[in-house]
Formats: C-alpha cells, structure tokens, sequence
C-alpha cells in the first residue's frame, strides 16, 4: 500500500511545483545568449498594436541580439499586472508610467531607472512635457504623450441653442449652460460615479484660482493652506447648483457603454463634457461605424476665473511616459531612447495614437479637434498634472471622493481642502 | 412515500454508532495505526494543503501587512503598530460601511424569510407547472453576481433604464438622480436587488426542509380538523426551524462579505451611501495602495463576520444540535 503515500506527496510535490513556476518567469537572457527586452504597453487595438510590433522588429534589427518581447494589454488590466509586478519586484523592463507621485513611491522603492544621463539628448529635445515624470531634478520616464483636458462638445447642439461664440469665461459659460437648457437640451455630462472626471473641474478651478507658484509648492510640500484652493470649491459649488449635469451625474460612469458621460454625448444627448484628450478615441469606440461624433465635434479649453490668481492659458493635463526598471538591460535605454526619436513619434502621430510630445512630430497629427487641442497644450505657459496623479493615489483618492461628495450636495469646499490635508499628512 | 422517508429519518440514528465498531477492529491490527494515519494523510492532505496556502497563509499574511505601513511594493519595513486599525475605526467611511453592512444582514432576513416561506409553502403544494415555477424562481440565484448587477445596473439606468421608462409612461417620475444616484434611496435599492438574486436559494433551501417534515404529523394534525393555514404555522413552520436558522446564517455571512453587487451597481456611491466594509478595503488597497489600511480593514471584517459566527452558532444553532439528539432520541424509541 505504498501507493497510497506516494499519490499525496506526488499531488503536494506537483501543487509546490506549479506554485514556483508562478514566480520564476523572469530571467533577461534566454537560452540562445539574446538579451529579452519585456515591453508592456496598452494599444492593444489596432494600429497602435501592429505599429509598436513594427517599430520592435525595426529596433531589434538595428540591435542583433536584442529580442523585444510585446505584451500588448487592455488599459486597466495592465495597470491590474503592473501593480502585481510591482509586489513580486518581477517587473516587465520597458512599461508606462503616468507620474506624479505615483512615480515617486516606485522611485522610492528603487523600482525605477534614473534616465537623466542615458537619455540626456532625449530629455533636452522633450523640454518642458518631462516636468511630471521628475523627481529631486532627475528624470525617471520619457513622456511620449501628453494632453491636456477641456471640453468636448457637440457643434450641431450648441447650434441648435443659438450658440455663436465658445464661452471663454465662466460667465460665458453660464450663459451658454442657460442658452442650452432653455432650448431643451441637458447641457453637460459628467461621470460623478467613477468619481475622477468630476475631479477634473476642482483641479482646473485651482489651476485658474492659484498661482503656478502656489501650485508648484502643494505638489512637493502637500501643503493646501492657501486660499485659492477654498476658492476653487466655491468656484465648483455655484456651477453644480445651476444644475448643469445630465440627470443622475452621480452614478454616470466615465466612459462605459451609451449611458456612461462620454456616451451621452456621443449619441446627442448632451451638448458637452469636459475630458481628456482621449475622448474621440473613446467615443469612436461607442459607436457602431467607430466614427464617434466625427465632424460634429468640437473642443474649447476651461474657460477663465474673473479675479483668479492662475494663468487664463494653463491647462489641466497629463500623459504616458516609458519607463525601464531597475535591473533592465542597458538595451531597454536605447529601446526607450528609440521610441522617443523622430522616426517613432512621427508615426504615432499620423495614425492618431496619442499626442506626440517630440517637437519633430507635432505636425504629423491628423485628426483636426487633437491638433487644436496640441496648439492649446503647446501655448499653454504650464500644463499642471492632474492633481490626484501628482499627489499620488493615498490622497488623491481622499481628494476625489470628497469632490463627488460636493458634487452630490453633501461637502464644502472648505471639506475638500480638510479631507485632501488631512490624507496628505499622513503621508509624511 | 410516507412510509419509505420515515424510515430513512429513522435508521439514520441508529447506524451512526454503528460504524464506530467496524473502525475499531481494524485499527487494533498491528500497524493499523500508522495505516490510518496514512490513510487519514491521504485524505486529509491535499485538502489541508490547499487550505494552508489559500486560506491560513493570506489571513497571516493580511494581519502582518495591517501592522505595517505599506504601499504595496518594496520592502516591509514602516511598522506602525496599530495605527492603521485606529485609523479604519476612526474613518467614517468604514463606520458607515459597517452600519451599511448590518442594514444588509438585518434587511436581508427580514425581506427573504416571509417572501421565501411565502413561496416555499405554495410551491410545495401540488400544482401545475410546479417544476417550472422552481425554476423561474431559482434562476436568480444561479446567474453570476456581476452578471445579474449589470443587467439591474442598465435596468435602473435613470431616465432611459427600462425601470424608470415603465415608470414615466405610467406618469410616476423616478428620482432625479436615478434609483442608484439618490443617495437617500441607493442601499435600499441594492437591498431590492440583492432580495431578488438571493430569494431563490432560500425557496430552495426552505423547500428541502419541507420535504423532510414527517407527514404523519400533519396527517395526523389533519385529522384532528386543523385548517391548512393551522398546519402550516402549528407543525410546518416550527419544524422547518433548523433550515430557516442554518439559511439565516449563510444569508448574514453572506451579507457582512457583501461586495461584487455593490461594486458594479454603484462602486459605493453616490456619497459612499452604499459602501461595505469590502468595498472599502478595496478601495484602500487596490485604488489607494493603502495596503496597510486595507489589511487592516479585513482583519477587522474577518474578526466581526467570526464573531457574528460564534456568537449565532453559541446562541441560535446549538438549540438545532440539542433539538436533533432529542429527535433522534424520540425516533429510536418509537
């Protein structure tokens, strides 16, 4: 009856097994002495998909002996593995990183490659767009897409309600939201229940209402004392309380399905929303012919604050950078180097997969609403990243929920500078 | 019929100790007890295997990380004490959630019990279509919980949901904000909907203790001129007691680790209205990468739902383990 003992710790032996084997997928150099890059990215749609698997083939026969390994994956499952890598420490070696403070907690924990030097040429010719992806004057990741956040909105609507002009301040814009209403059409979307494009009118009301400088100082101090930000809260309290939202902003998703905020504008029931610039791309992807609103649609940015300390041309934005962990082979620098040149730029700029942040390829972008916005990013004196991204997740998350609270009538703003302080102290 | 689940309820008692003797012999043989350890290994190992890296291993490991400081990546290295359990207990979010989260255990039992008794007693009726009828009831309960959130979730979309569509052309607005918006109705509509997907394992449940209540008592209550309604709450109900107190424990476990509905319906919101102690850990771990803060609040869901356990096993089922050796006593004698 030896047989007995023998099929358990056969069946412990094998369970022990396929547990290791989860761990031990790693290794930089595969059996033929190549060096394997792992590259994670998120255009798992075509042509981004097929593009990136071009430019890996052409890196790779430029670099004999350098073999790119592409897992193109869905945005949120990425973010999913990627944090998951992060607690094993198994981290893919070229992967995207959004900034802020974020990136500091991964700078922090030694998880990320100081790019000051190896990709000194690259930096200089990025200018000012690296600006969120550094941290203590070094430079961790090379953007190479950054946007800005305005509003979206429906040409054919806004005619339909006698609207000439795009409102350039808030004034403006009360009066097109009084325009709109009157003519029957719910004015704006916006997705209060994923909670962070709600978020993104407190952060652009601070951006007008505060300095650069006062600004500037909040993302390394985490210090919100100043008045501007109480402004911002009761710049947003008077526009919720004339009711410009669709009916039920508070559950409305960001961008799920006909019914999410980016969906009804899409399908014409609301006039406009204010959203990054990844809205056509989203909206294409609501629709059934993947055109989304197409000529239809239009952009303007946030308009100005009467009496705000902040800049009227500074824009509320963000983006992508590559980044290389720590213990990636010196190639992956090149790789990451390779995907910021010219070459590489210019094509992610003609097939529209983002905006290109290489000067040399700014003139490339095709599609006429993200070359306004381009223009807008690129006058803009400063773009401030978003908020949440900058403080990081710990308190940008206080600071988001306590936003959707003020939108559903149940904080101040006052509320919003306590919760976001008291998030950001216990970070220190 | 009668005669042949009688019977059934009546040998159960008697065998039990019967097997007892037939184990004895065998392990008084030499080397028997080496045997039966093997044999108990053999069986017990994969088991307990599976249960000491899934189950122990992780609440270990959950109460290390509450201890500590930590995003969720590098080293363990902050250690904070008990920091991260003040904290959760001071937040008013997770207070609320708690608060949620017993609205949901007490909602759900006093929703579910008269509805799934209600439905119980006619379907154990013979009736036609009585199959079908089953069916329809049970269906809820097999879907998967996304699932089934998702399609209440378009259901209850406000203005241009099915819910609220039906309603106007009726001429009854529905609320401004929508069903799930409206923070003053929210968690009262994830009750609804939670009733209606958990309705069909306690019509199941409730009729598996139908069956086995003797129907020579009933007959007998029959005879003596008892109406249908007399039966039902004199004999039926009392003796499905330890089916609807067994039921009642896995609807409130089940209610304290309430997450996937309310995820999906309305990710806690609006105005954390509708948070659970698991959303909010959740929330704290993976979209904060609080993960000190989260472990934390999992230690403390865990130690409440164990406590919930210990005392309803302590106060209510033990009557259930008392009342069956009484039975089986009763059984045996006659």
């Amino acid at each position: 009856m030896k047989r007995t003992a023998f099929i358990p710790t056969l069946v412990l032996a094998t369970a022990l097994a396929a547990l290791a084997a989860c761990g031990s997928d790693d290794g930089d150099d595969s059996a033929d002495g190549k060096t394997v890059i792992t590259w994670w990215h998120n255009s798992n749609n075509d042509p981004g998909k097929s593009y990136y698997e071009q430019v890996a083939k052409a890196f790779e026969s430029d670099h004999p002996g350098v073999d790119i390994k592409i897992e193109a994956m869905q945005h949120e499952d990425m973010l999913t593995k990627l944090d998951a890598a992060f607690q094993s420490g198994d981290t893919p070696d070229v992967y995207m990183e959004r900034g802020g403070g974020e990136l500091a907690d991964h700078v922090e924990a030694g998880l990320t490659k100081d790019l000051s030097e190896s990709s000194a040429d690259v930096i200089s010719e990025l200018g000012g767009s690296v600006a969120g992806w550094q941290t203590d004057g070094k430079t961790y990741a090379l953007p190479f897409s950054v946007g800005v956040v305005g509003f979206w909105y429906n040409k054919d609507l806004l005619a339909q309600a006698g609207v000439t002009a795009m409102p350039t301040t808030w004034d403006e814009m009360d009066q097109v939201v009084g325009q709109l209403k009157a003519a029957g059409i719910e004015p704006i979307s916006v997705g209060a229940g994923d909670k962070w494009p709600a978020a993104h009118y407190w952060y652009y009301f601070a951006v007008r209402e505060c300095s650069h400088d006062v600004l500037t100082d909040a993302v390394t101090s985490l210090d919100f004392t100043d008045e501007c930000f109480v402004r911002a809260g009761e710049d947003l309290e008077d526009f919720v309380g004339q009711d410009p939202f669709n009916k039920g902003f508070l559950s409305t998703e960001a961008q799920t399905g006909p019914t999410s905020a980016s969906g009804l504008l899409v399908t014409g029931k609301v006039a406009m929303e204010l959203q990054g610039h990844w809205e056509p791309g989203v909206m294409q992807g609501l629709t059934e012919d993947k055109v989304g609103l197409g000529d239809k649609l239009g952009w303007f940015p946030f308009p100005a604050v009467d009496g705000g300390e902040g800049d009227p041309a500074a824009a509320l934005g963000g983006g992508d950078a590559w980044a290389v962990s720590e213990g990636a082979p010196d190639e992956a620098v090149d790789f990451v180097n390779y995907l910021l040149s010219d070459e590489v730029q210019q094509g992610f700029a003609e097939k529209d997969m983002g905006l290109p942040t290489n000067p040399a390829a700014i003139g490339s972008v095709s599609d006429p609403a993200l070359a306004a916005l381009l223009e807008v990013r690129d006058s803009a004196p400063y773009v401030q990243l978003y908020f949440d991204t900058a403080f990081g997740q710990s308190v940008g998350g206080a600071m988001n929920d306590e936003i959707a609270l003020l939108f559903a009538g149940e904080a101040s703003p006052q509320d919003i500078v306590d919760a976001t302080q008291e998030a950001a102290d216990a970070e220190k | 019929m009668t005669v042949s689940t009688d019977r059934a309820a009546g040998a159960a008692a008697p065998s039990a100790p019967a097997a007892h003797p037939g184990r004895r012999r065998r392990s008084g043989a030499p080397g028997g007890a080496l045997r039966t350890a093997l044999e108990v290994l053999f069986f017990v190992g994969p088991a307990l295997a599976l249960f000491l890296v899934f189950v122990v291993w992780p609440i270990i490991r959950a109460a290390q990380f509450s201890l500590y400081r930590w995003k969720g990546f590098g080293p363990l290295t902050d250690f904070v004490g008990l920091d991260n359990y003040s904290t959760v207990l001071h937040n008013e979010v997770f207070t609320d959630a708690f608060t949620h989260n017993l609205f949901i255990v007490v909602g759900s039992v006093l929703l579910q019990m008269p509805l799934g008794l209600a439905i119980a007693l006619l379907l154990n009726r013979r009736i036609r279509g009585q199959g079908l009828l089953r069916t329809i009831v049970f269906v809820p309960y097999v879907l998967a919980e996304v699932i089934a959130s998702v399609v209440w979730l378009q259901l209850l979309q406000p203005e241009y949901g099915v819910i609220d569509s039906l309603l106007s052309s009726v001429g009854i607005a529905g609320p401004e904000q929508g069903w799930l918006g409206t923070p003053d109705y929210a968690l009262w509509t994830v009750l609804v909907v939670l009733t209606w997907k958990y309705l069909g394992l306690a019509v199941l449940l409730f009729l598996a203790g139908l069956q086995g209540i003797p129907t020579d008592v009933v007959e007998a209550a029959q005879i003596d001129g008892a109406s249908w309604w007399q039966v039902q709450r004199w004999i039926t109900i009392p003796l499905l007691g330890p089916t609807l107190r067994v039921w009642a424990f896995l609807s409130m476990i089940g209610s304290l680790q309430l997450f996937d509905m309310v995820w999906v319906l309305t990710g806690g919101g609006p105005a954390n209205s509708t948070t659970s102690m698991a959303t909010f850990l959740v929330t704290e771990g993976t979209k904060r990468h609080n993960y000190g803060i989260a472990a934390a609040a999992s230690v403390i869901l865990f130690v409440v739902a164990l406590v919930f356990a210990l005392l309803y096993q302590l106060l209510v089922l033990r009557r259930d383990t008392h009342d069956r050796t009484r039975l089986a006593r009763a059984g045996g004698g006659a």
